[in-house]
């Protein structure tokens, strides 16, 4: 078992200790969705976790951004522990979250006049945000009037507006076709580079892992643990059909059939 | 109907035809908005005239008493008769001329206009009263616990088991029609209220937290406006159900009402009178249900237009 667990840093933007979940704890209902998980991740890496459905790596995520309370272990920040939701660690969810009364920039701008921002302000930072996406000619359309890629870049200069250590990425590619996926995947990757930001990626597509990933985290399911991190040093930009990529793929498949396997036999056991 | 029908060939014809002979100005409304507009209308009539002949024919043919069930064109045609007995207020009293006060149409404008007013009065009332404590009611766990047993408890009973109520509360007048109104959509719109709020899309709701927004911004910012579609939706269902309803409290006497009327045309028998006031309170509900969704256009805004799927 591959694990982290070694000193504990204050630089490191997140750390998890021995970190576990379970949903509706003390009831009849108890589902344990994370266990033991222990995770470095240093400053401005690139990190994919990467699992099967329902192995709790969203779970993760979801504690990581302090919207979920931890059951069991330490979750660290820079040295503080996680206690609840931060603009430091910005969520970006699979579905469009844009507010669809709110138009393109004040989506972005939404974040700032939370905090009592002025007008001009909040403008300001819209543009400037919207621009490394590059999406200012779309800033006073409203979300229903975009693509699902515009959306999703819309979601990520709303997450970037805030000037975030940590972007969260909850699948947000997984509802793109394939030509804008790899768009998006190129396109993060620019943001990811220009921002210096550490990414969490969650996915559960092995070509989205070998083309974004510093190091991939495999999860097993139920309950999700890791079962190995796999570092990805691939050199960038990575070229989809060079051999090493396809080794890499090779590699993250083995790990992850087993897993795949073990949830199809868990299902079939179930039917009988 | 007559004239309906040739509006709508022309809207087919320029359908086909646009392609051989282009128009020789720009229109003044979008082209295919207008034909949208005169294809309802003209089925609007076509379906009232369908049924309007139906009755026609069954009293044609001697199947419908003109005594009991008068068809259209007698009730229409005594709509000069019938209007004087809208505004009973003086006409009645002892030592009154009964051709003084105002002529038939003011009359019947008068009454209209008071019962619309105690509709409004109603809605815009409960719509307030019932969206704050449904927002309450998930704000603070204890207003939920203290209220909304009783809120379910209450809400299948029927708005006509209120009506003594009213009067106990409030007498006679336009107080107890109001609150007949009132009570008729408060607690189905504050259980409603409840419903929207626990279905806002979480992702909205977990946008809001990670950029550090209190509860109360949340509701402020994100809740509020996520439920307002579904809270005009309502209403305006609600809104049938408050003309029903005003009418009931009015026949216990307000000074005048179309539900006075109603009372006044079965206490004298009198069934083109009663015909004519369900025709005036079928357009006015359309009406004001058209007017309503003029509104949610205006403040819902954001709302892409619902194409007609018809059920596929």
């Amino acid at each position: 078992m591959a694990s982290d667990a070694k000193g504990f840093s204050k630089k490191d933007p997140v750390v998890c200790r021995g970190l576990g979940k379970t949903w509706a704890a003390g009831t009849s209902r108890a589902h344990e969705a994370l266990k033991g998980i222990d995770l470095d991740v240093k400053p401005g890496e690139f990190v994919v976790l990467l699992g099967p459905s329902g192995c709790g790596k969203s779970t993760l995520l979801y504690l990581i951004a302090g919207l979920e309370d931890v059951t069991t272990g330490e979750l660290n920040h820079f040295g503080e522990p996680v206690t609840g939701p931060s603009p430091d660690r910005s969520l970006i969810f699979q579905e469009t979250s844009l507010f669809p009364w709110l138009t393109v920039w004040e989506n972005v701008a939404f974040g700032l006049s939370i905090r009592g921002a002025s007008h001009a302000e909040r403008k300001e930072a819209a543009v400037q945000a919207l621009r490394e996406v590059g999406l200012t000619a779309a800033m006073n359309k409203r979300p229903d009037e975009l693509s699902g890629g515009m959306r999703q870049r819309v979601a990520v200069a709303r997450a970037l507006a805030m000037r975030p250590k940590v972007l969260l990425m909850d699948e947000p590619f997984a509802a793109l076709d394939v030509q804008t996926r790899q768009k998006m995947q190129d396109f993060l990757l620019d943001v990811w580079r220009d921002s210096g930001a550490t990414v969490l990626f969650v996915t559960h597509h092995i070509d989205e892992a070998v083309a974004l990933s510093d190091r991939v985290v495999v999860f097993t399911s139920r309950p999700g643990r890791i079962k190995t991190i796999v570092t990805n040093d691939l050199p960038r930009p990575r070229d989809p059909f060079a051999p090493e990529s396809e080794a890499m793929r090779r590699h993250l498949t083995a790990q992850l059939r087993d897993e795949v396997d073990r949830a199809f036999a868990e299902q079939e056991s179930f039917g009988a | 109907m007559a004239d309906a029908a040739p509006d709508m060939r022309a809207g087919g014809a320029r359908a086909s035809g646009g392609a051989t002979a282009p128009p020789a100005r720009a229109p003044l409304v979008a082209p295919e908005k207008l034909r949208g507009f005169i294809a309802s209308f003209g089925w609007t009539v076509a379906s009232v005239g369908l049924f309007t002949l139906i009755w026609e024919f069954c009293w044609l043919v001697g199947w419908a008493d003109p005594k009991l069930l008068p068809p259209p064109h007698i009730f229409l045609g005594q709509i000069g008769e019938q209007t004087k007995f809208f505004n009973t207020a003086t006409r009645w009293a002892v030592g009154v001329n009964p051709d003084s006060g105002p002529t038939g149409l003011e009359s019947v404008m008068v009454t209209v206009a008071a019962t619309m007013a105690r509709v409004v009065a109603g809605l815009v009332i409960a719509s307030v009263l019932a969206i704050s404590l449904g927002v309450l009611i998930r704000y603070y766990v204890m207003v939920e616990r203290l209220t909304l047993p009783t809120i379910t408890l209450l809400s299948p009973v029927s708005p006509i088991a209120w009506l003594p109520v009213a009067i106990f509360l409030f007498g006679i007048g336009n107080a107890p029609a109001i609150f007949m109104v009132v009570v008729a959509l408060f607690f189905h719109m504050v259980l409603a209220t409840v419903t929207h709020i626990d279905n806002v899309n979480r992702n909205f709701i977990h946008v809001a937290r990670t950029m550090g927004a209190t509860k109360r911004q949340v509701y402020a910012r994100v809740v509020i406006p996520a439920i307002l579609p579904g809270l005009l939706m309502v209403l305006r269902l609600n809104l049938f159900g408050a003309w029903m309803v005003v009418l009931v409290a009015e026949s216990t006497g307000v000074g005048h009402g179309l539900g006075q009327v109603i009372m006044l045309a079965r206490n004298t028998f009198n069934p083109s009178l009663v015909f004519f006031v369900i025709a005036l309170i079928g357009v006015l509900g359309f009406l004001t249900d058209w007017a309503l969704r003029m509104v949610q256009h205006r403040v819902l805004y954001w709302l892409p237009e619902k194409g007609a799927h018809h059920g596929l």
